[in-house]
């Protein structure tokens, strides 16, 4: 049985920010193939509790559900903002489809897109919006966008939507958002006033583990797991997706939560398997973190733990930078790539993330070995 | 067994170059090249291709 507290069967989000927005993709594209899957749908319901004891899911509709096994999958949902005028007509958070259709409808009579959060979603928007000919302002408290894909490459970042007319204001956060009905204007801590007739918060995510507070699992807030996905304290409760914390090897074996698509699908797979096995007989979850931003037509990508780097270093990049693969370092330790508009090469920095734990000194080595890296040679200066 | 990219979708994430090097693969200019006629003892890292794949690009047919 599947429980769900969305009305709809299964679909892929990462388009609702990009190709759905700029009118590239109708909404039915996004369903997940099914194909002969044999689960009983429990759709539009939300679970609200969890008894252990008596092996029960309580759900909204004030029914319960018993289980032999169990999978914890509710993930995320949008951090909102609360501050004055924050009820207003054409402000939004994107996480589900409800939310990309709302979105889109104010994009289209909107001028200027106010964007508060300069993380994928806040710069995944704001580039649909800039090709719809919308003015952009993106805002962020942080000195940097884009900070998981590592916060050294951040002036990159800043200039791709700078030249793409991106008004991207850094080290700044909201004030108070101002209009009759619907957003006209807002008011920046710096006292700044800009005008607004669409505002996105984009300030990431909360977990939705609310139903799980008083179950007895182990949260930090997220459920934490071992590498089979078991939560630490019932070996018949797994957990999948962003709500899970799962130790990570290239992050010493501490447990994060990795809130990217390809890890929530593995995620996914692997706790239903898991879920059929005796403890004793499950598999880990091994696989690097892999996530993606698609921004105008710069490709990022990155694998491994990017937001955890001490240091980033450009190992290969075209003479014009507009592609590059750097080196994500941590303890003197290779942790991680990202790759912008080169795609072939981080799948070959991939293989070599899947071995030994490496130096940059011997990354560095290997890749002198290689033939066709891009243009300049390893250790241009970002 | 047959395997269809459709590369309106694909983004060349390599999800599939990563499983299964030698039947999907990036040239140069990072667009996907790959081998259609797959024997069926490959079938476990070919659904596995398939379910990776973040487009859900891929499709298999007997």
């Amino acid at each position: 049985m599947l429980i769900g507290q969305e009305p709809h069967l299964p679909y892929t989000r990462p388009p609702l920010s990009k190709e759905f927005l700029q009118g590239k993709q109708a909404i039915e594209e996004s369903a997940f193939r099914l194909g002969e899957l044999d689960v009983e749908w429990r759709l539009g319901t939300a679970a609200t509790g969890l008894d252990r004891t008596r092996r029960r899911v309580q759900l909204a509709d004030s029914t319960e559900v018993e289980y032999d096994r169990l999978i914890v999958a509710t993930g995320s949902r949008a951090r909102t903002w609360n501050g004055r005028g924050d009820e207003l007509d054409g402000v939004h958070t994107l996480r589900n489809l409800e939310d990309a259709v709302a979105l889109r409808d104010t994009l289209a009579s909107a001028r200027h897109l106010l964007i508060v959060g300069a993380g994928f979603i806040g710069c995944e928007v704001a580039a649909s919006a800039r090709v719809l000919g919308l003015d952009v302002t993106v805002i962020d408290v942080a000195d940097h966008p884009l900070l998981p894909f590592g916060p050294q490459l951040g002036e990159r970042w800043a200039r791709l939507h700078r030249e793409r007319g991106v008004d991207l204001r850094l080290g700044v956060g909201l004030a108070a958002l101002y209009g009759d009905t619907a957003v006209e204007r807002a008011e920046l801590s710096d006292g700044t006033q800009l005008e607004a007739d669409a505002v996105l918060f984009a300030l990431g995510s909360v977990l939705n583990t609310d139903w799980l507070a008083e179950s007895g699992i182990e949260l930090n807030p997220a459920a934490v797991c071992d590498a089979t996905l078991t939560t630490t304290r019932d070996p018949d409760i797994l957990a999948a997706g962003d709500i899970a914390a799962v130790p990570v090897s290239l992050a010493d074996g501490v447990p994060l939560r990795i809130e990217h698509w390809t890890t929530a699908a593995e995620h996914g797979q692997l706790a239903g398997r898991n879920a059929l096995l005796e403890p004793e007989d499950r598999v880990a979850h091994t696989a690097p973190p892999y996530f993606w931003s698609d921004q105008y037509e710069t490709k990022i990508q990155a694998i491994g733990c990017p937001a955890l780097a001490e240091r980033i270093e450009v190992l290969e990049q075209t003479p014009e930078a507009d592609r590059f693969v750097a080196a994500c370092v941590r303890n003197e330790r290779v942790i991680g790539f990202v790759a912008v508009n080169a795609a072939k090469r981080l799948a070959w920095y991939r293989r070599q993330l899947a071995e030994e734990p490496m130096t940059l000194a011997e990354i560095r080595l290997r890749l002198a070995g290689e033939r066709a890296v891009l243009g300049a040679p390893a250790g241009a200066a970002t | 067994m047959k395997v269809h990219v459709d590369m309106n979708l694909c983004q060349s994430h390599g999800e599939c170059v990563t499983i299964a090097p030698d039947v999907f693969a990036l040239g140069d200019d990072d667009v996907l090249v790959w081998q259609e006629d797959v024997d069926d003892d490959r079938r476990a890292d070919m659904e596995a291709a398939e379910n990776a794949c973040p487009m859900m690009a891929i499709r298999l047919e007997d």
